[in-house]
């Protein structure tokens, strides 16, 4: 036997003594283009597939919740755009929600309704490039992705014009909304919702029949009702397993219990139904944004916010339905202008902690297309 | 799965159209070259703060009056300023210093929002890359002040709107000198008046510092 032993290449060894000779341990990630960010996952692989599964995060952790414990209230605005950073204007919306229960601050109906646009604005980016992405993950390089962000790009000119930048958008304030609408938005806004849903019907006749999509898609990553809500899954994901639980519906928070639309609902919780239930979803919020904008009132986009915002003790839980689920944030007043405490309670960390029980058993192209269907930005996950 | 592919050929017919129609529909091709050729931004785009000054001179047409509002908003604490003294230690309302770390602003707009003289807007100037990381990217005072037709040159819209505040609020503001000098006079003059004789009782504040006056 030769002295020189040669090391393992790097990213994965074996460990004979404790797992067995034919058990291979890989580190996937935290820089691996399917992980949506730097996101590791520690496999356990006999041949192809999973036998175990570590979710490893906290790379992107950026001390969120301890920055806004240490400022005023209204200075954690702009740091809420860089949770989910793909969905800022959800984000603003939430910790706005929260605060104004805090103290109670009454919201004009401009300000409800340019809140409803400009979320469901962001629904739709979210999903369009949600879905690019899982397409990419099963092996369509490029091409639906491309399709999907040359939309996403124009909402996004819309959100420029509108609050100044393109993501980090710190539009929404306690209260109401930073600006009103620019000359000739809205006409703008009107063009592209009336626009979407034929770039929807040429994107399901791509993917939605596709023998690939449906191969590869179908039967994986079950999760069924009752894990689901054992989970506390929350947004697409659980509705994909077949749950009515929409807080758009649930809470009616703002004015949602307006508007005329409808839950899309899937039957299987497969990979395939969490993509078509997404999909069904950006119809529905086309609905929302036509009634919005036929219905949208004059008046004050801000309502009597004091200057200095000092609630009194006490707490506060406010969420929204985002994009990707549930978002909420808790917060703890002291009396004092700067929160005692300031939780998020944001979708996509719930959501992957079921990544575990949804990839054993499957194979490692199905742990990466499994990770795709359940909608993760780390920038959420770690905070 | 069926042998046909119908799925696959409905998609490839898609992938297709889209393809020969980027040739010659702008909404299927919309990027741009960009170095050669840049889109055009908007003026409501933000990216950095800068100071605003009135007439030829811009420290002396500074609006800036050094109350740090901006400095205590600011959520990555990036705004540093000084106030500014004369030469007999006097403090001036301007900064001295007015300095603002562009590798730590976060383009929030939180300033704008706060600084209650229209002194502090959002620019949209881009291509802003340096050679020098730490002193290259701290903007100083003189590189920060720019006129206010460089406003309406950028936003036409909001520079206006902020002109009109600002003549609105001097209006207001001389409207009141004027009405606190018109009652100083008019109470001066009252002093001076000799009570009338019309009124039955005069107020009897008046009646003491009389003869106190007179010696």
């Amino acid at each position: 036997m030769s002295p020189v032993q040669t090391m393992p290449p790097r990213g994965y060894h074996l460990s004979k003594d404790e797992l067995g000779a034919d058990i291979l341990e890989v580190a996937m990630g935290p820089h691996h283009p399917s992980t949506h960010g730097v996101f590791r996952m520690d496999l356990k692989l006999d041949g192809e597939t999973v036998v175990d599964l570590k979710p490893v995060f906290g790379y992107l952790h950026r001390n969120h919740e301890k920055i806004a414990e240490d400022i005023s209230y209204p200075m954690s605005m702009p740091f809420t755009d860089r949770l989910d950073y793909l969905c800022g204007m959800t984000n603003n919306w939430a910790y706005a929600l929260s605060a104004e229960k805090l103290i109670e601050i009454e919201v004009p109906e401009r300000a409800e309704y340019l809140r409803v646009i400009v979320g469901e604005l962001t629904r739709l980016v979210n999903h369009c490039l949600l879905i690019g992405f899982f397409i990419n993950d099963l092996g369509a390089l490029g091409t639906p992705l491309l399709y999907a962000l040359r939309e996403r790009e124009k909402i996004l000119d819309l959100f420029e014009v509108l609050s100044g930048a393109r993501m980090m958008v710190n539009y929404i304030r306690f209260g109401g909304v930073r600006c009103d609408l620019p000359e000739g938005w809205l006409g703008e806004c009107q063009r592209i919702v009336d626009a979407f849903p034929a770039f929807l019907d040429e994107y399901e006749t791509l993917l939605t029949e596709n023998e690939i999509i449906i191969a590869r898609a179908q039967n994986v990553g079950v999760v069924t009702r009752e894990e689901a809500i054992d989970f506390s899954l929350t947004g697409p994901m659980l509705r994909a397993s077949g749950v009515n639980y929409d807080i758009r519906k649930v809470d009616r928070y703002g004015i949602y219990d307006r508007f005329d639309f409808k839950i899309p609902i899937g039957g299987h919780g497969d990979c395939y139904d969490r993509f078509m239930v997404r999909m069904l979803e950006m119809r529905e919020s086309v609905k929302i944004l036509k009634q919005a904008i036929r219905d949208l009132p004059d008046g004050n986009i801000m309502g009597k916010a004091p200057k200095i915002f000092r609630p009194a003790p006490g707490e506060a839980y406010g969420r929204i339905e985002a994009p990707k689920g549930e978002l909420g944030f808790y917060l703890i007043s002291d009396g004092t202008p700067i929160p005692y405490r300031f939780k998020v309670r944001p979708p996509s960390f719930v959501n992957l902690t079921a990544l575990r029980h949804m990839c054993l058993g499957h194979k490692v192209a199905d742990a990466v297309i499994i990770l795709g269907s359940i909608d993760i930005v780390l920038g959420e996950v770690d905070r | 799965m069926s042998l046909l592919a119908k799925g696959i050929l409905k998609g490839m017919a898609v992938t297709a159209k889209n393809f020969f129609q980027s040739y010659y529909r702008k909404e299927r091709l919309p990027t741009v070259q960009y170095p050669e050729e840049k889109s055009t931004i908007t003026p409501f785009t933000r990216n950095f703060p800068f100071l605003l000054y009135d007439g030829d001179d811009a420290v002396d047409g500074m609006r800036c009056t050094a109350c740090t509002l901006c400095e205590r908003a600011c959520p990555p604490q990036c705004i540093y300023i000084i106030k500014d003294k004369d030469e007999k230690g006097k403090p001036i309302l301007r900064p001295r210093i007015f300095d603002i770390d562009t590798s730590v602003c976060m383009s929030c707009q939180l300033c704008v929002e706060v600084c209650p003289y229209e002194a502090i807007r959002m620019d949209s100037a881009f291509e802003l890359s340096n050679e020098n990381r730490f002193e290259g990217l701290l903007i100083n005072r003189g590189d920060l002040l720019k006129s206010n037709d460089y406003y309406h040159a950028l936003n036409p819209v909001e520079a206006r709107e902020t002109d009109d505040r600002i003549a609105a609020k001097n209006a207001l503001a001389e409207a009141k000198k004027k009405a606190r000098q018109k009652k100083t006079r008019l109470a001066a003059a009252k002093a001076k008046r000799p009570p009338s004789r019309l009124k039955k009782s005069p107020p009897a504040r008046e009646k003491p510092p009389q003869p106190e006056k007179s010696e």
